[in-house]
């Protein structure tokens, strides 16, 4: 009985619950330094001075530096992006955000280093600060003159003036997907020292890997000079896919001075600091027959970049390959400006790029829905591309693999009870309830994997019997451990307990691409089955010689781990007695490594549905029910799967109902801990409804899409679209997320008086 | 300014001279050594750095470590000692019914939040009267526990599982 697909409880669970995970704060580093940051205080302006007297005087004090001490070379935005718009590593001249790291100072306590500075004056002139990407858009304030521009990525083109004709029903609507901290619960922590002449790196990341090659290229350093390791990671959700400035400079720090260095920022530091997600502002037009047929569709956003051009800037290229959704649209259109701002840089957040694509369209049919009259699950279930045309080539030229967008959807509804749901709001409608019900849905598909380049996998037999299994990617949660485990079980037949699984190490894993884009068990699951399957032919071929028999005779009984020839299972050799017999014949171990590579990426798809009851009288939204149908191909281990989906519900929940770091119109932020950004909590969700359909991919052998985005895309869309719902008869026809109570409020506020 | 601080760290007397404003988390983490204990934020906010106080859960970043003199203090090393590091299978069985039921119930994912929720819960059910405890008790009870990845719902379902079996779960 294979073991895939089983509820396999996780392997890497016993330390955590006993003795709490190893993140970076926690590896003791004996005579570290602690450094500090210098960070501005204001969003724009010019440095005119940074006086350090009192700081280098301060006790405990080592080392004080600024961008003129460092001599390294500004850091160059993605080639895609504005090569003008270059990223000092301490601020150089001009700050362009509040937070920007001005200057570093290593103390021998941490106290002493944030004490010192405080200590620091810095004097700017200021420059008037542009926030509203809108006005950035219009040049009126740059923040690089020399660009003459502040766009910094540009995927628009002339509008087709046709493209609504002969629409029957055409609405527009403008729609705010609006900045988001992605906080992971433990905030960024590096730390670094010289071992024998390297740099040893310790990073709290999605990818050590990434760490390395942007370590040598910002110190100039070769890439056997460098080694990474990422200990356990407390969250990344996208946010800790590459390392920032401070991480290299903490590297920096450790050549500089000898000395090992440690830095862990404060939650207050990390929500100046680490890169924010989403903030697009986005101008949606959808078009067709009265009957509820989408004929055509237009987005058009402006991606707010922040400062400098982080991984946000580019985004927009993956929310352009999702455009259309899940919808067989014959005209589609995608535009698309990336601006800087006076603001933290945005990066990738859970979903990047493709739950704003998703919350979009699932709007605009939901608008388009409203002024045809019709139900929205009619309007979707009459436009879903139909199961029969897959691989299908939507109108932006995005190839989906495979789908069956139908039984996902029907099956959603059917546990909701949609009917039923329906006919409960009507009720309240009629007796003019004050709380009354709103039913949102979400049909969408999603890109998994959208980076191209392969992942690697290890397997090792050694003596012992033991399996030794290397990956690539960079597991903070996901439970790679457990999965991986399970997928070499399933080929070699060995017991879990058997296996050990390493990654986030560069010195023991050679390459690797990390985790992020939803695309671990796809590439890396992949690699490790492919290099298990090779494990296997390789001890085929030496049992064969031992057993002196035809490779072609030799089977695997995978219930008991034991190669034998066909017909004679007396005579047995185990995985430990080839181990040895690979070292002893070879001189090498039984192993095998591969780079897996897959020929595009994968496309995972479902429904959502929520139900949301809101009081009319005080705006009070509350999601009462959320059922998510996902599909991302064959299932490994559904315990981990739906673990992935209802932390990515309850974020997309967030989004749509509390979230968002705000600024002032001068840049100033004002959400700057969790104590003023509304982070959902335990109180304010409800337990989820979950199901998997499996429609598989022939994109990788495992069959398997990415899981780990798909939560977030369904269901920040499902509840912003069942709070609209729930109010449309009172003439309310959008609400910009977070649907706040005050927000709902005044929306029904605003509706009353236009009736 | 400094003082002479003894406190009660999962039955072990710690007894050491610290700063006046030293934290009640800074003592655990930085003097005691014991690392299972996470900050996550500085506005009280999170939840990470959960600790019981005399078999009551507090935030060990709100309290200073003065506040502890003299009692005693469980961190997640200290709950069921007997469970050992998690590297010994047969020890682990011995985990505490709300690290158990976190196992069972996938309630963890990144784990950093995870010391602090098993506390939190621990002493939620602890402090509960018996057969009263039902879901909207613990979500309430976990509003100042804050967890970015499982979306709480296997958390809240491992709270369910750990007080059905000691009792306090709503009949």
């Amino acid at each position: 009985m294979s073991i895939l697909g089983n509820r396999v409880l996780r392997r890497e669970d016993p330390k955590f619950l006993t003795v709490g995970g190893t993140y970076v704060g926690d590896i003791p580093i004996e005579g570290a330094l602690h450094a500090s940051f210098v960070r501005s205080s204001l969003a724009h302006g010019r440095i005119e001075s940074v006086d350090l007297e009192e700081a280098v005087a301060a006790p405990g004090v080592v080392a004080v530096y600024t961008a003129a001490d460092l001599g390294l070379a500004p850091l160059a935005p993605m080639g895609l992006l504005n090569q003008e718009m270059k990223r000092p590593l301490l601020a150089e001249g001009v700050v362009r955000y509040v937070g920007e790291p001005i200057a570093l100072i290593l103390a021998e306590s941490p106290a002493a280093a944030v004490d010192a500075a405080e200590a620091v004056i810095v004097d700017y002139e200021p420059l008037e600060a542009v926030v509203d990407p809108s006005q950035a858009l219009e040049g009126g304030v740059l923040l690089f003159p020399e660009a003459g521009t502040n766009v910094v990525f540009d995927l628009s083109s002339e509008e087709d003036p046709e493209l609504f004709s002969g629409c029957e029903v055409v609405v527009s609507q403008r729609i705010v997907n609006q900045r988001l901290a992605p906080c992971p619960l433990e905030v960024r922590s590096a730390a670094a020292e010289m071992v024998e002449g390297r740099l040893r790196f310790y990073a709290s990341t999605q990818g050590a890997h990434g760490v390395k090659d942007e370590l040598c290229s910002a110190l100039g350093l070769p890439p056997e000079q460098v080694h990474v390791i990422s200990p356990d990671v407390g969250g990344g959700f996208g946010a800790k896919g590459g390392p920032y400035v401070e991480e290299l400079l903490i590297g920096w720090c450790a050549r500089e001075t000898g000395r090992p260095v440690r830095w862990t920022e404060s939650r207050s530091e990390s929500m100046l600091g680490l890169g924010h997600g989403r903030a697009q502002i986005q101008q949606v037009t959808i078009g067709g027959t009265r009957s509820g047929r989408i004929e055509a569709y237009r987005l058009s956003i402006l991606q707010d970049s922040g400062g400098y051009a982080d991984v946000g800037a580019v985004l927009p290229f993956l929310t352009r390959q999702m455009t259309p959704g899940v919808y067989d649209i014959e005209r589609v259109e995608f535009h698309s400006r990336s601006v800087l701002t006076n603001t933290m840089p945005t990066v990738a957040y859970r979903g990047a790029g493709r739950p704003e694509a998703t919350a979009a369209i699932e709007r605009a049919v939901d608008c388009f829905a409203a002024a045809a009259g019709l139900d929205p699950a009619e309007v979707r279930r009459a436009n879903f591309i139909p199961k029969a045309s897959f691989p299908h080539t939507t109108a932006m030229g995005t190839e989906y693999d495979s789908g069956d967008y139908e039984k996902a959807f029907d099956l959603a509804l059917e546990m909701a009870g949609y009917d039923e749901l329906r006919a409960e709001q009507e009720r309240r409608r009629q007796r003019g309830d004050r709380c009354q019900l709103g039913i949102g849905l979400s049909s969408y598909v999603e890109i998994t994997a959208p980076v191209s380049g392969g992942e690697f996998g290890a397997v090792e037999v050694r003596p012992d019997g033991k399996v030794i299994v290397r990956t690539g990617t960079s597991p903070h949660g996901q439970g790679h451990a457990t999965a991986w485990s399970m997928i070499v079980a399933e080929q070699m037949g060995v017991p879990l307990e058997q296996i050990e699984v390493i990654h986030g190490d560069t010195d023991i894993v050679p390459r690797g691409g990390g985790t992020g884009g939803s695309r671990s068990l796809q590439l890396g699951g992949s690699a490790v089955h492919k290099a298990a399957v090779d494990v296997v032919e390789r001890a085929r071929r030496l049992a064969a010689d031992e057993l002196e028999a035809n490779p072609d005779d030799i089977v695997l009984d995978r219930s008991l781990g034991l190669f034998h020839v066909a017909g004679t299972p007396a005579i047995t050799k185990s995985w430990a007695e080839l181990g040895a017999a690979s070292l002893e014949r070879e001189g090498e171990p039984l192993a095998a490594e591969t780079d897996f590579e897959h020929p595009g990426s994968t496309f995972p798809f479902g429904t959502h549905v929520a139900v949301v009851e809101i009081d009319t009288e005080t705006g009070q939204t509350r999601l009462v029910r959320h059922i998510a149908v996902d599909d991302a191909g064959r299932i490994m281990n559904p315990l981990l799967a739906e673990g992935q989906v209802h932390g990515g519900v309850a974020q997309g929940a967030a989004q749509a109902l509390l979230e968002e770091f705000v600024y002032d119109t001068e840049g100033n932020p004002l959400t700057t801990n969790l104590a003023d950004y509304s982070f959902i909590s335990a109180a304010e969700l409800p337990s989820f409804e979950t199901a998997f359909t499996e429609t598989p991919t022939s994109r990788n052998p495992l069959g398997s899409k990415g899981i780990g985005e798909s939560g977030t895309i369904g269901s920040t869309p499902a509840v912003h679209n069942a709070v609209v719902d729930a109010l449309a008869h009172l003439g309310v026809r959008h609400v910009d997320m977070p649907a706040t109570p005050e927000r709902v409020w005044r929306a029904i506020r605003e509706a009353k008086g236009a009736a | 300014m400094s003082l002479e601080l003894e406190i009660t760290l999962n039955g072990k007397k710690v007894a050491a001279e610290v700063e006046e404003r030293t934290l009640l988390v800074h003592f655990i983490r930085d003097v005691a050594g014991l690392k299972g204990t996470n900050i996550g934020c500085d506005t009280t906010s999170c939840g990470a750095c959960t600790v019981l106080l005399d078999g009551r859960s507090v935030k060990s970043c709100t309290l200073l470590a003065a506040q502890a003199e003299g009692r005693q203090v469980t961190t997640i090393e200290g709950l069921s000692p007997e469970a050992g590091d998690g590297s010994d299978p047969a020890a682990s069985e011995r985990m505490h019914p709300v690290q158990r039921a976190f196992h069972e119930n996938h309630g963890l994912q990144c784990g950093y939040c995870t010391p602090g929720m098993v506390l939190a819960i621990a002493s939620l059910i602890d402090e509960a009267e018996p057969g009263t405890l039902d879901e909207e008790a613990i979500r309430l009870g976990l509003e100042g526990n804050l967890c970015r990845c499982t979306g709480y719902h296997n958390i809240v379902a491992a709270a369910l599982a750990a007080a059905r079996q000691t009792g306090a779960a709503r009949r």
